[in-house]
C-alpha cells in the first residue's frame, strides 16, 4: 500500500473514532440525511444518506461516487444490499447531491479518484444496509408483538420464525419511526450472498438503449450551446477580438470574453461551431510559446544527470555504486498523454433566482460546486450539482482547478441563461490537462554473481499537485508523492537505493491520468529491471521472483501470471513474451504480454495474461472488466499515445493523430483473480501500470531491441 | 424545412441544411442516444443506420439524409445484439456503446454468422476508451448464435 493510502486510511479511521459513537453518528447524521435521501419522494423510509425504501418495496441507493464505467453504480449497491437483504431485482441507483454526508472518506470532499471507491465504503455501506434492515425487522416485530430476534430478513421481506412475513414496502412508515440502532452486526464473508458474485451491472440497460444521461445529453428549454475559443498556447490571453462575423452566423446569440478565451453561445452546436470559426482573435501568447517537445526532452535529460531532491535513500548508494564490478545505465522518457475520454468535456448550468443548478459528469463534486459558487458570488449551498453518467473519466474529470465547470460558470454569469459549454474533440485534445512528460535516468550496480547491489533512479517531470488544493496533502519535503509513487516504493530487495526527483515548473497544464505516477514509474522500473536481468543472463521472471522473496502478494501474482501464460514454453518464431509486476492503490497486478513484430516494425499484441490480487472484492466481473480496460488503456498509450508541443502549440487534435487501440488490434486478454482475505484494494487504475513494461519487455524478447521511449516507434524496430 | 424519417417517424426540422445529421438527431429530435465523439467520422460514436447500413451521422449533412430511412439506437428494439450486449456485460462508461451496437446490427444484417475477422473489419471504426473490445467480439458471436437459432427470443 502506498503512503497516500496509508494516510487516507489512517485519517479515515481517526475521523470515525473522533466523532464518538462510532461510524453511525459520524457518517449517517440521521435527521439531516433523512431529508437528503428522501428529498425526491414523499413518505419513504430513508434511515441514512445512502438508501431509501418506497411503499412498493423498491429500494433506491444514493451513491456518492461517480460512475465512469468502473462499475461503482453496481458494486457499491451490492455492498449495501448484502446487509439490507433486499430484492436485488427491484433496486435503483441515484447519484448523490453534494453534501458532507457524501464525502469520500479518503478526501474529506465528495469525489471519485485514486481507486478509492470500494475500500473507502467497505464498512460504511454495509452498515448503512444493516442499520436499515434492523429497523425494518424492529418495525415488523413490533407489529407482530414478537421479539425482533425471532425475525430475519430475506429478499425484501421480514420473516418471523412462525413463517409469517411482510414485505419491506408495507413496513416503511413504521420502520421510519424506529430508533436507529447504535451498533449492528455485519456478516462474515462466508455468509455473503451478493458480495463476491458476478452480478450484472445496473446501468447496462440504460446504456444500450440510449436513455443513459450523460452531461452532453442534458437539455433545457432555451438553453444555449457554448463553444470556447481557447488560446493556442497555454496561459495565453485574448488581446483583442472581433465578433461581428461570428454574430452574423444564424443562431449565434452571444459572443463574450471569459478568462479562458472567447465564448460563442448559440442555439445549437453547429451554429456555435460556425460562429467560433468566424471569430477573429488576436492572442497574447505569453511565455510558453517557446516550448518545443524535443528541446524539453533535452533539457530534462540534462536535469536527470544532476542530483535532485531525495525521495528515498537506503544504504550508501554512492559508495556501493562506486565499488560494484558491473554497472548498467539507461535513460527513459515518456510523453505527455491526453485522457481522450470518449465523451468530450462539457458542463451545463441553469441559473435560478436563488442560485443555480449544474449538470455535469464530474469526478470532483465538492470542488466543482465550490468553484462555481465563488465565480457566481453564491453560497455553496445555493449551487445544486447533479452528477450525470461520465463518458469516461480517467482522472480528467477531477480537475483541481475545476476548469470545465469554472468556464461554464463564467459564461452563465454573463449570459444569465441556461448554457451548456462543450469542448469539441479538438478542444479536449488541445486545451489541456495531460499526464506529464517524464524523463528518467537509472543506474544499477551488481556483483559478480549478478545480485543487484545498488539502484539509482532520477526522475524529472512536472508536479501535478503543486499549486492545487492537493499540494498540502501530497507534497512533502519537496517531493510530490504522485511523481515518485511506484518508484520510491520499488518492491525489490536492493540494499543501496536512491530515488531523487526534479520537478520543473512549466506552463503545460498537467493532471492525474489513470494510475497517475504509477503509469510512468512502473514502465521505467519494470523495463529497467528487465534490462538488468538480461544483462546478468537471468530469466526476467526468475530474477524478479528471487528479489521478491519477502513480498508474497507481488510474488503471488507474478507466479500466477507466469504459470497461466505458460512462461518458458515455446512460442512461434518471431514471438516474444514480457512480464511485469507492480503494486498500486493497494492492489497487486502482474501482466505477461505476448507479441510479434513484423519486418516493418509494427507490433502485434497477441495475448495478455493478467493476474490480480486486489484483496477482498465485491464483483469479480467488474474486476475482469477493469483489467481488460487497463490492458486497452495501457496498450493505447504505449503503442500510440503522445501529445507534443511545437512553439507551445499542441500538435495533436483528434483520434487520427492521437490514435487509440481499435478492435482489430485487441489481443486476447485473460484475467485471473486471486482469492484473498486481505484488505480491499482499488481496481480502476491498477490494471494500467504493468501493461506498457510487459509489452516493452515482450518486444525486447521478440526483437532484441529495448524500448526506452514511449510510444513504441516502428522505425526503431524495423529490420534492416 | 427538411423532412427526416427517423425510427419510422416523419419529422420536419428547421435547421441549416449543412448541419450534420448528428446534431439534428440530438438537438432537434432529442434522440441523445447517438453520441458525439470526434466530429470527423473516425470514432464511430455517432453511428446510425441509413437504409439499414451503418453510417457516421457527424459526416452527413442533414439535407443529404432527407427522405432516407434513418434508424438510431432508440429505434433498435428487442434486437439480439442488445440482448447479447446485456448478457455478455459489454458496457462500461457506455458513451460509445450505442454506436458500437449500430455497427454490430449492420454487420449481422450483412453477415449473420461473422468470423472474428469480419467483426474486426466491421467494428474497427468504433473506438472504445474503456476497452470493451473483447466483450464486443463475444457479444456479436452471442447475437449471431441467437439469430442462428431462430431469431430474437
Amino acid at each position: 500500500m502506498n503512503d497516500i493510502m496509508k494516510v487516507s486510511r489512517r485519517s479515515f479511521l481517526t475521523t470515525s473514532a473522533m466523532v464518538g459513537g462510532g461510524l453511525i453518528l459520524g457518517f449517517y447524521l440521521p435527521g439531516r440525511d433523512y431529508a437528503i435521501a428522501a428529498k425526491s419522494s414523499a413518505a419513504l423510509f430513508a434511515p441514512n444518506a445512502f438508501l431509501r425504501v418506497g411503499h412498493d418495496g423498491a429500494v433506491t441507493f444514493i451513491i456518492n461516487h461517480s460512475e465512469m464505467g468502473q462499475g461503482v453504480c453496481t458494486s457499491l449497491p451490492m455492498l449495501i444490499a448484502e446487509e439490507l437483504e433486499c430484492d436485488w431485482r427491484k433496486v435503483k441507483v441515484e447519484e448523490a447531491p453534494v453534501d458532507p454526508a457524501y464525502n469520500n472518506p479518503a478526501f474529506g470532499a465528495q469525489g471519485t479518484g485514486g481507486s478509492t471507491s470500494t475500500w473507502t465504503e467497505w464498512e460504511r455501506f454495509p452498515k448503512a444496509g444493516a442499520t436499515a434492515r434492523e429497523m425494518l425487522i424492529a418495525a415488523a416485530a413490533k407489529g407482530w408483538k414478537v421479539d425482533p430476534s425471532t425475525c430475519r430478513a430475506e429478499n425484501g421481506r421480514v420473516i418471523h420464525k412462525s413463517g409469517k412475513s411482510t414485505g419491506y414496502g408495507e413496513l416503511v412508515d413504521k420502520a421510519a419511526k424506529m430508533p436507529v440502532p447504535k451498533d449492528v452486526q455485519l456478516k462474515k464473508p462466508e455468509q455473503y450472498k451478493i458480495v463476491g458474485k458476478p452480478l450484472h451491472r445496473l446501468d447496462s440497460p440504460a446504456k444500450i438503449n440510449g436513455t443513459a444521461e450523460f452531461g452532453l445529453d442534458v437539455r433545457f428549454p432555451d438553453m444555449l450551446t457554448v463553444l470556447i475559443a481557447h488560446p493556442p498556447v497555454f496561459g495565453g490571453k485574448v488581446k483583442s477580438f472581433k465578433a461581428e462575423r461570428a454574430k452574423a452566423v444564424p443562431g449565434v446569440k452571444n459572443v463574450i470574453q471569459v478568462p479562458s478565451g472567447v465564448a460563442v453561445a448559440a442555439t445549437g452546436f453547429w451554429a456555435a461551431w460556425k460562429g467560433r470559426e468566424a471569430l477573429e482573435i488576436i492572442w497574447d501568447e505569453g511565455e510558453w510559446a517557446r516550448l518545443n517537445t524535443p528541446e524539453m526532452v533535452k533539457e530534462y535529460a540534462h536535469m536527470a544527470a544532476t542530483p535532485g531532491t531525495i525521495a528515498r535513500k537506503d544504504g550508501d548508494p554512492d559508495k556501493a555504486y562506486g565499488l560494484v564490478p558491473r554497472k548498467l545505465t539507461a535513460e527513459y522518457n515518456v510523453p505527455y498523454l491526453a485522457h481522450a475520454t470518449m465523451e468530450p468535456l462539457n458542463c451545463c448550468i441553469v441559473p435560478r433566482k436563488d442560485g443555480c443548478d449544474i449538470w455535469t459528469g464530474t469526478q470532483s463534486q465538492t470542488g466543482d460546486r465550490n468553484a462555481a459558487a465563488r465565480i457566481l458570488g453564491l453560497k455553496p449551498e445555493q449551487v445544486m450539482l447533479h452528477t450525470t453518467f461520465l463518458g469516461g473519466g480517467f482522472g480528467r474529470r477531477a480537475n483541481p482547478a475545476s476548469d470545465f465547470v469554472s468556464t461554464a460558470a463564467h459564461v452563465v454569469k454573463e449570459i444569465k441563461k441556461p448554457v451548456k459549454v462543450v469542448w469539441t474533440r479538438e478542444d479536449d485534445m488541445k486545451a489541456g490537462y495531460y499526464r506529464p512528460l517524464w524523463y528518467d535516468r537509472l543506474m544499477a550496480g551488481f556483483n559478480e554473481k549478478g545480485d543487484l547491489i545498488a539502484w539509482w533512479h532520477t526522475i524529472v517531470g512536472q508536479s501535478i499537485t503543486t499549486g492545487t488544493a492537493f499540494e498540502k496533502m501530497l507534497v512533502k519535503n519537496g517531493i510530490d508523492e504522485t511523481s515518485v509513487e511506484g518508484a520510491r516504493d520499488i518492491p525489490y530487495a536492493i540494499p543501496n537505493l536512491l530515488v531523487d526527483l526534479h520537478s520543473p515548473r512549466l506552463g503545460v497544464p498537467v493532471q492525474w491520468w489513470r494510475s497517475v505516477g504509477h503509469s510512468h514509474n512502473a514502465f521505467v522500473v519494470e523495463s529497467f529491471l528487465d534490462e538488468v536481468a538480461h544483462s546478468v543472463g537471468k530469466d526476467p521472471f526468475e530474477f524478479r521472483r528471487v528479489l521478491l522473496a519477502d513480498k508474497p502478494r507481488h510474488r503471488g501474482v507474478l507466479e500466477l501470471a507466469a504459470a497461466k501464460a505458460g512462461w518458458g514454453s515455446p512460442l512461434p518464431a518471431g514471438h516474444g513474451r514480457g512480464i511485469a509486476v507492480h503494486e498500486s492503490y493497494g492492489s497487486f497486478i502482474a501482466h505477461v504480454a505476448e507479441v510479434s513484430v513484423d519486418p516493418k516494425g509494427k507490433v502485434r499484441v497477441h495475448r495478455v495474461v493478467c493476474a490480480v490480487d486486489c484483496g477482498r472484492f465485491v464483483n469479480p466481473d467488474t474486476i475482469e472488466a477493469q483489467m481488460e480496460s487497463g490492458v486497452v488503456f495501457g496498450l493505447s498509450a504505449a503503442l500510440y499515445g503522445e501529445i507534443t508541443l511545437k512553439n507551445g502549440r499542441v500538435e495533436q487534435s483528434n483520434y487520427h493523430d492521437y490514435p487509440v487501440l481499435r478492435i482489430n488490434e485487441m489481443p486476447r486478454v485473460e484475467v485471473h483473480i486471486v482469492t484473498s482475505k486481505e484488505e480491499p484494494g482499488g481496481i480502476g487504475e491498477p490494471g494500467v501500470p504493468t501493461v506498457a513494461p510487459a509489452l516493452a519487455n515482450a518486444v525486447f524478447a521478440a526483437t532484441g531491441v529495448r524500448v526506452r521511449s514511449l510510444p513504441i516507434r516502428a522505425e526503431e524496430l524495423k529490420k534492416g | 424545412m427538411i423532412t427526416l424519417v427517423v425510427n419510422g417517424k416523419k419529422h420536419l426540422v428547421d435547421v441549416a441544411p449543412d448541419t450534420p445529421l448528428l446534431w439534428v438527431v440530438r438537438e432537434e429530435l432529442h434522440l441523445t442516444g447517438t453520441k458525439y465523439g470526434c466530429g470527423e467520422g473516425i470514432c464511430g460514436s455517432c453511428t446510425v443506420l441509413i437504409e439499414g447500413k451503418a453510417e457516421r451521422s457527424c459526416q452527413i449533412k442533414v439535407k443529404d439524409a432527407q427522405g432516407k430511412k434513418i434508424t438510431t439506437i432508440e429505434g433498435v428494439t428487442n434486437h439480439p445484439v442488445k440482448k447479447a450486449w446485456l448478457s455478455d456485460e459489454v458496457s462500461q462508461c457506455g458513451w460509445c456503446q450505442p454506436g458500437q451496437i449500430m455497427s454490430a446490427v449492420s454487420l449481422l444484417k450483412e453477415k449473420p454468422q461473422p468470423t472474428d475477422a469480419d467483426i474486426d473489419s466491421a467494428m474497427e471504426g468504433n473506438l472504445c476508451r474503456c476497452g470493451t473490445y473483447q466483450r464486443i467480439r463475444t457479444a456479436i458471436h452471442t447475437a449471431a448464435a441467437m439469430t442462428g437459432k431462430g431469431g430474437a427470443r
